[in-house]
């Protein structure tokens, strides 16, 4: 059991909770995620930590809702117990001093590249930041981030705020006027990461993704989190979720992250009708 | 009196029924018809089942209680050697252990020794009433179990009764390892499990779910808090064969596959979150339990058609027999010599179709088995919208990455000492499938018991 002491709206449809967990908090590092099952009748979520509090013994989590487990999630108040709440799970990033980093975040990939620039900062590197969103509204966590790095852009797809486009844009003008970056590290949505590694070979520059493909068990025995990694197969939970992102096979990714499109689909219209949500 | 030649019929669910529902397939001895099964035993002065019973339990003696009607007695006398007598009843190979040795088995059939177990064990079960063993004074140590499968949970309960302190960790959120994760419902009621659990818990044992060791405490940490550590973990990582296409969706490991419609209900879905493919053409690549358990599971979703697909022929498969001839009267199709050699997809990445080979046997091999040798250009096509792969899994490998001093063997396996279940490493030991490779429940119980009785002599002696 994990009490939510915390609940705050982020964005429409993004939330942030802070959760007790003591013993996850205590080893949690940056880059590790957590599974999550609210109720009995419940799937089994990953989701990565956005941010933990030793001292505290909480987790900061962020999420989209997308699905019915996430929406659930959601309606979820302060003083309420997740049923079951294990972790951290997967590879710490690798954090050491590169130079110039840039960290990128996609949606709700800021959050969980926040505490990774934040660390990287902490032994010195120098930290380019990039966070995209679709609008204005949806920006998220743009204080936290600017504390952490030395520069921060923002991107918005319709131009709303900061600069119009993808973070891929404002990368490409960051290399384009000649910054030299030691390495790029991306959190966010399979396109943008195949976007941003795309790029990023064209200079040669070793780009880390972190990559959220479906998860059951977490602990390396059921293999639904394979991923293709330079032709080798993978199991996410266990040699990830990091991976150099020059080597991911991202068609493959989308195409498992659809298996349960449908049921998925009837899920939250289920869910939805139930709890008279539009 | 004349030998009764054959074991006395167990009523079960018609195949046409069963394959509808996800229920218990055998339905247990009215105490008439276990009273009569047990009039079959001879009595022998020197059982030879007793020998062929890795627990050694007193065969003739529990069921000379049934055949008297003392149910009572039978029950007590089997838990004196085996805590988990309803589970073993059901899913213990007994053709290949205290069954295989029974005297009448030479002319006849043989007792019906695991049908009788679980007569008693489900006798004393629907009595209600749980009767707890004495237990020792308490000794003031502390052991911590990772892991609460078969191995687990029996090292733990042994201890408890010793009177030390026992903390089981589980990764999943349910105790039980294999046997709610992987032994579908229809083989063995979860109830069951639960049932066993709870016993294990009111001797005093505490189980914390959603804990990885390795991960949320490593094993040297849990040393700092512990006089010792029992690593149970199993053998939870699924092979692939490594062939073109095996990653298409569509395509599950044997663990995500039973995980899914065991421990997550999948099988009731949208009740339940979590959801499955549910396959009209469904093949099972692998001739185990683990093969049969997923095939008889496919046709429970809906499946036209089932297939197993092994790369030897039917007297090399390693499934039991019983399960072989359960998943035949379901309708389960067996392509035999057959091996995958890749898969195509559609243009959405779902797997459509399967490429095979025939093969033909060949010398034995080291396993004594008739190696399995490709026939040139046989190759063929079979149409799949659901595969599961069932080739087998290795031992766990968190526990020897996360822990110093853990010396493992080629395949993975943690090296025990088997008398003591003492690893390389001071404090430590293991048993069961971690230890032995994928293996059987009650070898695993066995490996469990075996280690507690070393870990209560370590802890109060201190001498490792
Ligand atoms: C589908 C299937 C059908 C089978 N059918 C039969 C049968 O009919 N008869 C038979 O005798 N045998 C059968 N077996 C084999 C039998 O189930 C196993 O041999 C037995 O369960 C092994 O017991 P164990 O305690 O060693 O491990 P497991 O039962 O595998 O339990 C290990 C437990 O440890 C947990 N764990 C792993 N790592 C960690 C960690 N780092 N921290 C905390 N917890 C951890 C796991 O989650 C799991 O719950 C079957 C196996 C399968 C998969
Ligand atoms: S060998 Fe068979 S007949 Fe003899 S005691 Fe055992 S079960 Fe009874
Ligand atoms: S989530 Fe099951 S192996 Fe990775």
């Amino acid at each position: 059991m994990a009490k939510i002491l915390k609940k705050e709206i982020l964005a429409p449809n993004i939330k942030k909770i802070i959760v007790e967990a003591p013993e996850v908090a205590k080893k949690a590092q940056p880059g590790q995620f957590v599974i999550l099952r609210i109720d009995e009748k419940g799937e089994r979520i990953p989701l990565t930590i956005g941010d933990f509090d030793r001292e505290k013994g909480t987790l900061t989590i962020v999420f989209q809702e997308v699905g019915k487990s996430t929406y659930h999630l959601g309606l979820l108040n302060e003083g309420d117990e997740i049923l079951d709440f294990v972790g951290p799970l997967g590879k710490p990033s690798e954090i050491e001093k590169f130079g110039t980093v840039c960290c990128i975040g996609g949606g709700v990939g800021t959050p969980e590249i926040y505490p990774v620039a934040r660390a990287l900062k902490e032994v010195g590197n120098y930290v380019i930041s990039i966070i995209g969103a679709r609008n204005k509204e949806l920006v998220i966590m743009e204080k936290e981030m600017r504390e952490v790095s030395d520069e921060l852009y923002i991107t918005t797809d319709d131009g709303t705020y900061g600069m119009k486009g993808f973070v891929t844009d404002a990368l490409k003008k960051i290399l384009d006027s000649g910054k030299k970056i030691d390495r790029v590290i991306a959190v966010g949505p399979v396109m943008m990461m195949k976007a941003v590694s795309e790029l990023t070979k064209n200079y040669n520059i070793k780009t880390i993704v972190s990559l959220n493909a479906m998860m059951l068990d977490g602990t390396g025995m059921c293999g639904i989190c394979r991923v293709e990694i330079g032709g080798e197969t993978k199991f996410a939970c266990v040699d990830g979720p990091e991976f150099d992102g020059h080597l991911v096979n991202y068609d493959l990714l989308m195409a498992r992250l659809r298996t349960y499109l449908e049921e998925e689909k009837l899920s939250l219209k289920l869910f939805k009708e139930k709890m008279g949500i539009q | 009196m004349a030998i009764i030649p054959k074991k006395t019929p167990m009523r079960e669910q018609p195949p046409k029924e069963r394959i509808k529902n996800f229920n218990e397939v055998p339905l247990g001895y009215t105490p008439e018809e276990a009273i009569n099964e047990a009039k079959r035993c001879l009595q022998c002065k020197k059982p030879p089942c007793v020998k062929g019973c890795p627990v050694e339990i007193d065969i003739p003696g529990f069921i000379e209680k049934i055949r008297e009607g003392n149910f009572k007695e039978a029950i007590r006398i089997l838990k004196d050697k085996n805590s988990l007598p309803a589970i073993c009843g059901r899913v213990c190979p007994q053709e290949d252990q205290c069954e295989k040795e029974c005297v009448l088995g030479k002319k006849y059939e043989p007792v019906g020794i695991g049908r009788l177990e679980r007569f008693a064990a489900d006798w004393e079960a629907e009595q209600g009433i749980m009767e707890i063993p004495k237990i020792e004074k308490s000794t003031g140590k502390k052991v911590a179990v990772v892991g609460s499968g078969p191995a687990g949970l029996t090292c733990a309960s042994e201890l408890a009764k010793m009177g030390h302190e026992v903390v089981i960790f589980e990764a999943l959120h349910k105790p039980g390892g294999v046997l709610v994760y992987g032994i579908p419902e229809f083989r063995l009621p979860k109830i069951i499990v639960e049932r066993e659990v709870n016993y294990i818990k009111a001797l005093g044992v505490k189980i914390i779910c959603n804990f990885v060791v390795g991960k949320t405490k490593t094993v040297d940490e849990l040393l700092e808090e512990f006089d010792a550590v029992f690593v149970g973990t199993g053998a939870g990582l699924p092979w692939f064969m490594n062939i073109p296409g095996e990653n298409y969706t569509g395509i599950y490991s044997a663990n995500e596959y039973l995980i899914r419609v065991n421990l997550m209900k999948a099988y009731l879905f949208p009740e339940y979150d979590t959801p499955i493919v549910r396959g009209k053409n469904v093949a099972v690549i692998g001739g185990g339990n683990v093969a049969m358990d997923a095939a008889r599971t496919a046709l429970r979703l809906g499946a036209e058609k089932s297939m197993i697909i092994y790369r030897r022929s039917k007297n090399e498969m390693p499934a039991r027999i019983e399960e072989i001839e359960r998943a035949e009267e379901e309708g389960v199709i067996f392509h035999f010599l057959t091996l995958p050699v890749r898969y195509y997809a559609d243009e959405n990445g779902k797997v459509k179709e399967m490429e095979c080979i025939r093969m033909e046997l060949g010398e034995p091999d080291h396993s004594g088995r008739r190696k399995p040798i490709p026939i040139p250009n046989s190759n063929f096509k079979i149409p799949v919208d659901t595969v599961v792969v069932a080739i087998g899994q290795s031992p766990n490998p968190l526990i020897p990455q996360t822990t110093k001093g853990i010396e493992v063997g080629k395949h993975g396996n943690i090296i025990i000492d088997e008398k003591t279940g003492k690893t390389t490493k001071k404090g430590v030991f293991a048993g069961g499938d971690i230890a032995t490779g994928a293996a059987t429940v009650i070898l695993a119980m066995g490996a469990g018991k075996v280690a507690a009785r070393a870990i209560d002599e370590y802890i109060k002696t201190g001498i490792w």
